[in-house]
């Protein structure tokens, strides 16, 4: 006190009332004494969540400070390897741009002026908006965006308050076509870990899907053992991505044409009888009819539409051929391309059905878990309403919810109003095609909260932000994962949040409590549940605690070692000609339309991922960004020359529409098409306080005004927007 | 006398980038500033291309010419496995070295000192792989003692095809890339 004049004391008194005006409150953990720091070096096992895959990890703490994340070798997942973004998991921790304590808007939406209240405050003014939307629209009206497993215990209190609008962009904005696909072929879906035997292919088969750049761990670490065992690889896609770099066959294919490929493809190996017989006649239904349709789609009439010679698509139909049923044509993930999505992924099955890849070692095996029930909470309300996401069934074979059905159903009002939202660890702004649309839908509601670790874009247009701790500072849901081998992870906290922010099953626990719906948390601390469900299981939360995994004994994954081979579509066999679609209206075997072409002068617009970030979700981390701060976009070396752009240069990109980015690098390079640009997702922030990636790069979803809904499932296809450039100030 | 090196697999390499994340957590390099990094050398017109990735980072040069060059002795040859090292002390940060370095592999950091990668050598010492080749999710990078025949890096020299970087300008490096 000695050092500090009397005049800056008033200074800072006045200053701390002020605060306490504006309805700041110290919570008790700023309040608490700095715990003394343990000397030398703790180990923690926990797994990772900078992006959703799950990887076991062992974070160190040196003298009670976080140093660095690790893979856990006992985890099948990572075995024992991060990925960049994993290992990079420090800077989640320490980034200065996260948010800090809840929030609540004061000011129009979106225009980011918030007031810092207590917990307290922001649960009680959330629960007391969610009874107000109940009593007059029912609690269907509030819906729960959701990405991750960090959702699992706000999915419960929703659940409990009544609402079956739960959902999540992974499946109307990613992976959804591609599982409904395989679901229409082989009855069962691809999942998440995908079920690929990719270390165990002889030839693989890449169909834009950019492993090494997505990071997917065991997935890139599958791909370097298929390497390593000189497999064959075929990559298809217009740029030359790191992928097509290891591939022994590289095919540059015009954008939106891959299901002329595949049929060709398809046509050539029945044509040249190259197809597994004896897998085929046991297993498939409508084989005939399938031939006999695909008849038409040669090589001759695919040359025109793809781009791609018919003496290739010949030779690596052939090559595929060779090493069947050890032939994986992998189905991809993030698949909302074109708006034939789901008819393009079924194709993909088809092929490995001809392929007899299903089942098999080196194709797709079948996923096992460990038998851990769920806890035995009180049954849930039945929804008065069914979900609002998919009115009439239009879109059939929509097996999870549609966000951008709840988006729709909350612009028009039908077939019932949605009046809240509540969005978990999902930046709705990057991730749904056409901002605009979510920002209107946005207007018509009376709650928006979101619970995030950073200041995102659509946290700057929520009324209620609440910050989560990061996963190192948190407890989160058991995984008990389905994959290759059976095994339980736990998430738990190697280091105290920094500042005001809580765990987001503590969130889910309070917000519960002041709906009244406390009776659905019986549990007192999360520890509590994770013992209960463990035990029900046989299992030992102790054990747990200590190794971060638990693993099961190896069972039978591949039909040869015992997994019945059943399918559960209506024949009960591999569906090559589907009824179902039929009955529906839809083709039953894939047929291929060819896709707009643009406004002349413009390129296409494709969008990738990079190694070392996860979504809009990263660029702050400090950590990460050192690596990338700023994305790129490519452009093909004759292009750029013939624009007079250079790389390094910055140009803005202004789509169809007329919608501008904001200012972006050129890559001038050789490894993309001359009619396509590319950019990595998630850059071109315009939230305020995401300080250190404000207006780096360009936004690509800023640009995805128009997207091509799927009829089979309403997923939205969004490589269908075209872009010129201009030069930019640098 | 155990000399170490490194022999990283090009074809395994996806250029991820996690051995440079993993370099900083390791070793504290400070924001702004990495000892290793991923080169993309592509070659050809689209759509024929090759594209060789590369993890990048000092040599270790068994002719250093940062050691050299070095007026005040701060860079030098460590007894332990010839491994380049810079003793931090001893350092001006006259940056001689950094303009000797053919890789450009240094850099001044902002306590002062010229800065680069140890080879982790206070990881080799426990037993431990480089940072860097203990994160590798593709398991493209090995590490170990090239005068032991026996050794997991002299065995991949025997039997692959390798290249190093520049080597006209005789720094005999001893980091090696299969291709």
């Amino acid at each position: 006190m000695n050092s500090l004049s009397r005049r800056r004391f008033l200074k800072l008194s006045a200053g701390t009332i002020s605060l306490a005006a504006a309805g700041y409150a110290l919570s008790a953990r700023e309040l608490k004494a700095p715990a003394e720091k343990k000397r030398g070096i703790q180990k923690i096992p926990t797994y990772c969540d900078i992006c959703f895959w799950k990887c076991g990890a062992i974070a160190y703490l040196k003298d009670g400070e976080l140093w660095k994340v690790e893979g856990n070798p006992d985890d099948p997942l990572s075995r024992g390897r991060l990925c960049p973004r994993g290992t990079g998991g420090v800077g989640a921790h320490t980034d200065p741009d996260r948010l800090r304590a809840p929030l609540i808007r004061k000011q129009q939406r979106g225009e980011e002026i918030w007031q810092e209240v207590t917990w307290d405050e922001a649960l009680s003014y959330i629960a007391e908006k969610m009874q107000t939307i109940k009593a007059a629209y029912g609690p269907e009206a509030v819906a729960l965006f959701s990405h991750g497993i960090g959702g699992n215990f706000l999915k419960h209190t929703i659940k409990a308050f009544g609402s079956p609008n739960i959902t999540a962009p992974s499946f109307a904005q990613c992976r959804g076509p591609r599982d409904v696909g395989f679901r229409l072929t082989f009855g069962e879906d691809v999942s998440s870990p995908e079920r690929t035997d990719i270390k165990n292919a002889k030839c693989l088969v890449l169909i834009g899907s950019h492993l090494g750049e997505n990071m997917h761990n065991s997935q890139v670490q599958e791909f370097a053992d298929a390497i390593e065992s000189r497999a064959s690889i075929i990559v298809v896609d217009p740029r030359y991505s790191v992928a097509a770099s290891k591939a022994k066959y590289y095919l540059p294919i015009k954008a939106g044409t891959d299901l002329a490929l595949i049929l060709a493809w398809m046509n050539v190996i029945v044509k040249e009888g190259l197809y597994d017989k004896e897998y085929v006649t046991k297993y498939g239904f409508g084989f005939d009819q399938f031939a006999s349709l695909i008849s038409r789609n040669t090589p001759e009439w695919a040359y025109p539409q793809t781009g791609i010679e018919p003496e290739v698509i010949r030779e690596t139909a052939r090559e595929m051929a060779r090493y069947k049923p050890a032939t994986l044509v992998h189905p991809g993930r993030h698949v909302t391309w074109y708006g034939d999505d789901a008819q393009r992924s079924r194709a993909i099955a088809l092929l490995n059905a001809l392929l007899g890849s299903w089942g098999r070692r080196g194709g797709f095996y079948y996923p096992v878990s460990m038998d851990v029930p769920p806890y035995p909470y009180p049954e849930y309300p039945k929804p008065a309403k069914p979900k609002v996401d998919n009115p009439n069934n239009k879109y059939p074979f929509a097996h999870e919810t549609i966000t951008t059905g709840i988006r729709d159903a909350t612009l028009t009002g039908s077939p019932y109003p949605v009046k809240g939202w509540l969005v978990y660890a999902t930046n709705l702004l990057h991730a749904l095609p056409n901002e605009q649309e979510t920002i209107k839908a946005i207007q018509n509601l009376d709650l928006l909260v979101v619970v995030d670790v950073i200041p995102s874009e659509i946290a700057g247009w929520a009324d209620v932000v609440l910050p989560e701790s990061v996963y190192l500072e948190r407890h989160d849901d058991l995984n008990v994962e389905w994959f290759r081998e059976p095994f339980i992870a736990l998430r738990q906290p190697v280091i105290d949040s920094p500042h005001d922010q809580k765990p987001n099953w503590w969130i889910a626990k309070e917000l519960a409590n002041k709906l009244g719906l406390s009776k659905f948390f019986p549990w007192e601390s999360i520890e509590d549940y994770f013992r209960q469900r463990l035990s029900a299981g046989g299992y030992s939360y102790e054990a747990l605690k200590k190794k971060g995994i638990i693993r099961g004994k190896q069972q039978p994954i591949y039909f040869d070692e015992g997994v019945p081979a059943e399918f559960p579509t209506p024949s009960g066999k591999i569906e090559f000609y589907s009824l179902q679609l039929q009955k529906a209206g839809f083709d039953a075997v894939p047929k291929f339309n060819a896709p707009d072409s643009g406004p002349p002068g413009s390129f296409r617009l494709l969008y990738g991922r990079a190694p070392v970030h996860s979504f809009s979700r990263t660029h702050t981390n400090r950590i990460l960004s050192d690596m990338m701060d700023e994305n790129e976009v490519w452009v093909n070396s004759d292009i750029a020359e013939r624009l007079g752009l250079a790389s390094g240069q910055y140009v803005t990109l202004r789509n169809q529409d007329g919608v501008v980015s904001t200012k972006i690098k050129v890559k001038a390079t050789e490894r993309i098409r001359p009619d396509c640009v590319y950019m990595v997702h998630g850059f071109g922030h315009t939230a305020k306080g995401l300080k250190h990636a404000y207006r780096k790069g360009a936004s690509d979803a800023q640009l995805i005004t128009r997207y091509i809904t799927d009829p089979l499932m309403g997923g939205t296809g969004m490589n269908v927007n075209f872009v010129t450039l201009e030069p930019a100030e640098a | 006398m155990a000399q170490f090196g490194m022999v990283i697999d090009t074809a395994k390499c996806v250029g991820c980038m996690d051995c440079v994340v993993a370099c900083k957590t390791e070793n504290g390099v400070p924001e702004g500033f990495n000892r290793d990094w991923i080169t993309q050398d592509v070659a050809g017109k689209y759509p024929t291309l090759h594209m060789e990735i590369r993890s990048e980072r000092c040599n270790q040069c068994e002719n250093p010419p940062c050691v050299y060059c070095c007026p005040t002795g701060a860079s030098h040859v460590h007894d332990f496995g010839g491994v380049v090292l810079v003793e931090h002390g001893m350092c001006i940060g006259c940056k001689a070295c950094l303009a000797s370095c053919p890789y450009d592999a240094r850099f001044i950091h902002p306590d002062g000192y010229a800065d680069k990668c140890t080879f982790c050598i206070h990881r080799v010492e426990k037993g431990l792989d480089p940072a860097c080749v203990s994160v590798c999710p593709t398991h493209c990078m090995t590490f170990g003692d090239l005068e032991d025949p026996n050794s997991t890096v002299s065995r991949l020299l025997t039997s692959r095809k390798y290249h190093t970087l520049i080597p006209e300008t005789g720094t005999k490096p001893h980091v090696y890339y299969l291709v």
